[in-house]
């Protein structure tokens, strides 16, 4: 396999899980505009705990994903007073205050970014994020995932079978932290260098615009919404000028036919016949 | 026998406007009661209050002799009432035996039952209890079809599996026959009998009192947010202040004529 190749799988699996980071919160109709904060706590907690203890690299990932996954617990209970545009702009400040946290903290290198030792190759990225996939599918099969999907279209009715609604839009919003933790994590030892502008507001905005676009009805949306991102700037590449246009014109073009993203129930329904159950 | 549930001087009011005032009413296990009254009278905000969509201003409410007047909707659920809504709440992107799966939740509590990948087991005995609810009501084939392509009157008796399957011991269904044709509203009563042959309690908010008659033991009848009136249906229908509710004032005497 090229390196380049290689280093296009390698992002794509990243930001696959950054989507299911996004993804989580999204299908039970949630809207986390703040995965890049998320991201940057597993990016340093794992790297910081490499470069100054050495710790074996399975256990910096670990560390990493536990850091984002109690952060997203932590502050899942305010923000989910919070919901709509609200709730996106709670999320927006919480990533904002991450960097802006990291960025005076001289221990990691403030501004001038961190330096990571360990590295970790592709294929181990992309097994993680193959793993990462299993675990979504997995979650959405089960009543918990039946739950979260009935809150994404009715939370009122939803709570009235008995359902206890904030419980599984903390848990889904944790879940999707702990998502984004390890791509972060991965992210570090990949490239052995973070700082705060890998992390910036672009990286959630684009995050949450292509889980949107490949929808947010099954486990495969995320999926297709990660490929068009990380590999469609790719394909365009040899018209320098013109890939962002053609870009944007796609994605515009796909909000206006598919509103409700690329892949949806009724599209899987149609594509596999009547039988097939959805993820 | 102790009653399952009572409401007691239940009051509401939206700021300055009082939708419920002083209203009582109590549910025996087991029995059928009708909540009537014209448009407006209150009668979905009842179940709203009794479900705990809002909060009560005023007064109390006991299920099985708990009081559950502060608790949570989704608590007040678990304590075993299950409903429909007026406008049809299925949830739109979930497949018919999805929505009867979401039904099921009360008697899926335990954490086995919730971590079981139920999606990724086609012969799960969940799903498989929810397709014979469907298959009861005469739905198996739209088992599999997303709710929000299908017809109105196959989404209003959806509402009903969905609320049916919960196992509650109080079975609260707003306005299930509305819309229905004489057929299908003929159907929709042997299944609400059927349903509730088994001990379970109703309470049914309808406007069609032939319906109401057939179905309900006892009537309660609502109007401006109080109790005018209750008893059996056939009393309640002879009510002067029934009939004047129904069909303006001076309305009463002359009707009240006609049916003695």
């Amino acid at each position: 396999m090229s390196g380049y190749l290689a280093g296009i799988l390698a992002l794509f699996s990243i930001n696959l899980l950054l989507a299911y980071a996004v993804f989580l919160p999204a299908a039970a109709g949630m809207l986390n505009l703040g995965a890049a904060g998320f991201m940057a706590i597993g990016a340093y907690v794992s790297a910081y705990l490499d470069v100054e203890y050495g710790l074996p690299l399975p256990l910096c990932l670990l560390a990493g994903t536990a850091a984002s996954t109690v952060m997203g617990c932590l502050i899942a209970f305010p923000i989910l007073r919070t919901r709509g545009v609200y709730m996106v702009l709670a999320t927006l400040a919480f990533g904002e205050i991450v960097a802006g946290l990291l960025i005076n903290m001289e221990a990691v290198g403030g501004a001038a970014g961190y330096p990571v030792t360990s590295f970790i190759d592709m294929p181990a990225i992309a097994a993680l994020a193959a793993c990462g996939v299993l675990l979504v599918v997995y979650i959405l099969s089960t009543r918990f995932g039946l739950a979260m999907r009935s809150i994404h279209d009715d939370e009122q009715a939803t709570a009235l079978f008995g359902i206890h609604v904030r419980r599984v839009k903390v848990l889904a919003f944790t879940i999707g932290a702990g998502f984004a933790g390890l791509a972060g994590a991965l992210y570090g030892h990949h490239y052995n260098y973070i700082e705060v502008a890998n992390f910036n507001l672009m990286l959630s905005t684009y995050t949450l615009l292509y889980v949107l676009i490949g929808g947010t009805q099954t486990a495969f949306g995320p999926l297709v919404g990660a490929a068009i991102f990380s590999l469609l700037p790719e394909v365009l590449r040899g018209s320098e000028q013109w890939r962002f246009v053609i870009f944007a014109v796609l994605i515009i073009a796909v909000m206006a036919l598919r509103p409700e993203g690329v892949v949806t129930r009724h599209g899987l329904a149609r594509l596999f016949g009547r039988k097939r159950e959805a993820g | 026998m102790a009653d399952l549930l009572t409401l007691d001087g239940v009051s509401k009011s939206f700021g300055g406007l009082k939708v419920i005032q002083d209203f009582s009413l109590s549910v025996a296990p087991g029995s059928r009661i009708g909540l009537i009254g014209p448009n407006g009278a209150g009668k979905t905000t009842v179940f709203n209050l009794i479900t705990g969509v809002y909060p009560v201003t005023a007064g109390r409410i006991l299920m099985g002799g708990e009081d559950i007047t502060r608790l949570p909707d989704w608590r007040r659920a678990r304590h075993g009432m299950a409903r429909s809504f007026q406008n049809i709440r299925l949830m739109p992107h979930l497949s018919a035996v999805e929505n009867i799966m979401l039904g099921q939740h009360l008697r899926a509590r335990r954490w086995w039952d919730q971590m079981a990948p139920l999606g990724l087991m086609p012969r799960n005995r969940w799903k498989r209890d929810a397709v014979a609810a469907l298959e009861a009501a005469g739905l198996a084939r739209y088992a599999d079809a997303l709710v929000y392509n299908l017809p109105y009157g196959v989404q209003k008796r959806l509402e009903l599996v969905r609320a049916a399957v919960a196992g509650a011991r109080l079975l609260m269904l707003d306005e299930p026959a509305a819309g229905l044709n004489p057929t299908e509203r003929e159907e929709l009563l042997a299944h609400i009998e059927g349903l509730t042959s088994g001990g379970t309690a109703l309470l049914v908010v309808e406007h069609e009192m032939g319906f109401v008659r057939r179905l309900c033991e006892r009537v309660v009848v609502l109007n401006f947010g109080q109790k005018i009136a209750e008893g059996r249906p056939e009393e309640v229908q002879r009510d002067p202040q029934v009939l004047e509710a129904y069909l303006g004032t001076g309305a009463a005497t002359g009707a009240a004529a006609d049916a003695a």
